[in-house]
């Protein structure tokens, strides 16, 4: 017998990442990030979108891989791609140009108004700062993007009140900033969590609970929130993963485990 | 005309003290070995250039190479951080590094302004992000055209560019094919160029989407198989994801770190 989605265990990673996919329904093109975003997109390709074409910055377009990829330039994206183009070119033609409907990034903190930091973190009482990756393909990404998707583990770490470094720009100091940047994507129009979905408000671009997933409550959500979190008037909650949904993202990862346990 | 040569005579040769050097490589093709020579050869005071520094990078900076790092992305790719440049960040150890610290937007086109012989390079990015105000090569220009502000990047011009491809013919021209990169570019603005490849052969066929850059602006080719480990090279080698999982508990710690170097790299025959 075929379990109901009620009836089926699922994790709140899986939560995200089904959130995630769904979210890229309509997407034509979809710029990706690797680790939660990549995972996102890949489900997504084998749910919601079948059509959708995944473009990661290693200059891979069209990318159909049948495992994750570890790194942004595995031979697996490649091989696998529509077109493999060189690196200046996908910045200045494909993404600048305004060729990619959906960003879909990552991040190390976030602030209230999407602004994302993956460079530094103070840690104050004299220590020097705590040193990230840095910005990556991030910054451009997040000014050229149709819209821009954030996918992010919910924590009082990642969802800061202050930034104490903007590497990619959100909707700044909130209303027309992003406007008056001059930063031509409409910005981040979700930001998807294992807690449940943020959303900009339409006039200040605060972010604001929208949905819950199934069985959190808003409680939760402002608890793992490190400011006062606006609240929609009615939160939704996110229908739950279905049978589907959870049998192809688990297949995803069992298949990409083996691949890279598989040795060199 | 590059000339055909050992690894170890192509590094005492083209590589100096104080040089701006970039090792290029975006994942696929990345110059390690090459790298580890530097580091034999104890250059010291370099500046390092690459999009991506990555493992290779976290040793030159570890082993006291490099006085300026110049990037977009330090990473150990889908493990994590980079232990060693962390330190010599944050602790100053072995030796201090500076940084200029930029997108891979600003970067890729640093380079295609450095390949262009021209001073800057201009794009739509950094509005609004902390990087530019940290940097003296992101600024501004207002388009004579239509007057709107755009950011402009200055170009990079390394004295040496090290990469490694997949073919050399025994004039010295060199081919390489599937992730492409900015080598091309970084080939192109450096003055002098080192390419290490899998093989050497008679005549290259053509392959499709290859890059070929002619003997005539190539400095110099040394002959290195698997000089792109753990990194690789299409149609040679794969990636050993292992080998990255395996840099996270060796780079953490300074001692274990160079006890590793030491025996698989200062002691190694190049």
């Amino acid at each position: 017998m075929t379990a109901t989605p009620e009836e089926l265990d699922w994790s709140s990673d899986e939560m995200m990442a089904v959130a995630s996919a769904r979210a890229l329904a309509d997407a034509r093109t979809c710029f990706v990030g690797i680790g939660l975003p990549s995972t996102a997109a890949n489900l997504a390709r084998r749910t919601t979108n079948p059509g959708l074409v995944l473009i990661y910055e290693s200059g891979t377009i069209g990318a159909k891989p049948e495992v994750l990829p570890l790194s942004i330039g595995d031979g697996e994206l490649a091989d696998t791609a529509e077109a493999v183009v060189p690196v200046p070119e996908i910045f200045n033609y494909w993404l600048q140009a305004g060729r990619c409907d959906v960003g879909f990034l990552g991040a190390a903190q976030v602030d209230r108004f999407g602004n994302i930091n993956t460079t530094l973190i103070g840690r104050g009482d004299g220590q020097p700062d705590l040193r990230l990756p840095g910005a990556g393909g991030a910054p451009e990404i997040a000014a050229h993007a149709g819209k821009v998707l954030i996918t992010v583990r919910h924590s009082t770490r990642v969802f800061v009140q202050d930034l104490g470094f903007v590497t990619s720009v959100g909707f700044g100091q909130g209303r027309d900033d992003r406007e008056r940047l001059g930063l031509r994507g409409a910005g981040p129009t979700q930001v998807l969590t294992d807690l449940g979905v943020l959303e900009p408000d339409p006039a200040t671009r605060e972010l604001t609970l929208t949905a819950c997933h199934p069985g959190v409550t808003v409680e939760q959500v402002r608890a793992a929130t490190g400011w006062p979190l606006k609240v929609a008037d009615d939160v939704a909650t996110t229908p739950a993963p279905t049978a589907d949904e959870l049998a192809v993202l688990r297949e995803l990862h069992a298949r990409t485990r083996e691949a890279h346990s598989a040795g060199s | 005309m590059a000339e055909l040569t050992s690894l170890r005579e192509a590094v005492a040769e083209l590589v100096r003290d104080g040089d701006t050097v970039a090792l290029e490589g975006f994942t696929h093709l990345i110059p390690t070995l090459a790298g580890h020579e530097i580091i034999r050869q104890r250059r010291r005071d370099l500046t390092l250039v690459r999009m991506t520094p990555d493992l290779v990078y976290d040793q030159m900076i570890g082993m006291g190479v490099a006085r300026k790092l110049v990037f977009s992305w330090g990473g150990n790719p889908g493990v994590g951080s980079l232990h060693r440049f962390r330190d010599a960040v944050e602790n100053g150890w072995p030796v201090p590094l500076d940084v200029d610290e930029h997108s891979h937007a600003g970067m890729a086109n640093r380079y295609v302004a450095g390949a262009s012989h021209l001073p800057f390079a201009v794009l739509r990015g950094y509005q609004g992000s902390s990087l530019a105000g940290r940097s003296d090569t992101i600024s501004t220009v207002t388009c004579p055209f239509t007057g709107e502000e755009l950011a402009a990047v200055a170009a990079i011009n390394p004295d040496v560019t090290v990469i490694h491809a997949q073919r050399a013919d025994r004039a010295g021209n060199v081919q390489l094919w599937g992730i492409l990169g900015v080598q091309k570019e970084a080939v192109l603005a450096a003055r002098r160029v080192l390419i290490t490849v899998e093989e050497v052969v008679d005549e290259l066929d053509p392959k499709p989407g290859a890059v070929v850059l002619p003997s005539w602006v190539v400095t110099a080719v040394a002959h290195v198989p698997g000089g792109a480990h753990p990194s690789y090279a299409a149609g040679y080698t794969t990636r050993d994801n292992a080998f990255y999982s395996a840099w996270d508990p060796i780079s953490r710690d300074r001692d274990t770190f160079t006890a590793w170097m030491a025996e698989h790299v200062m002691d190694a025959a190049s």
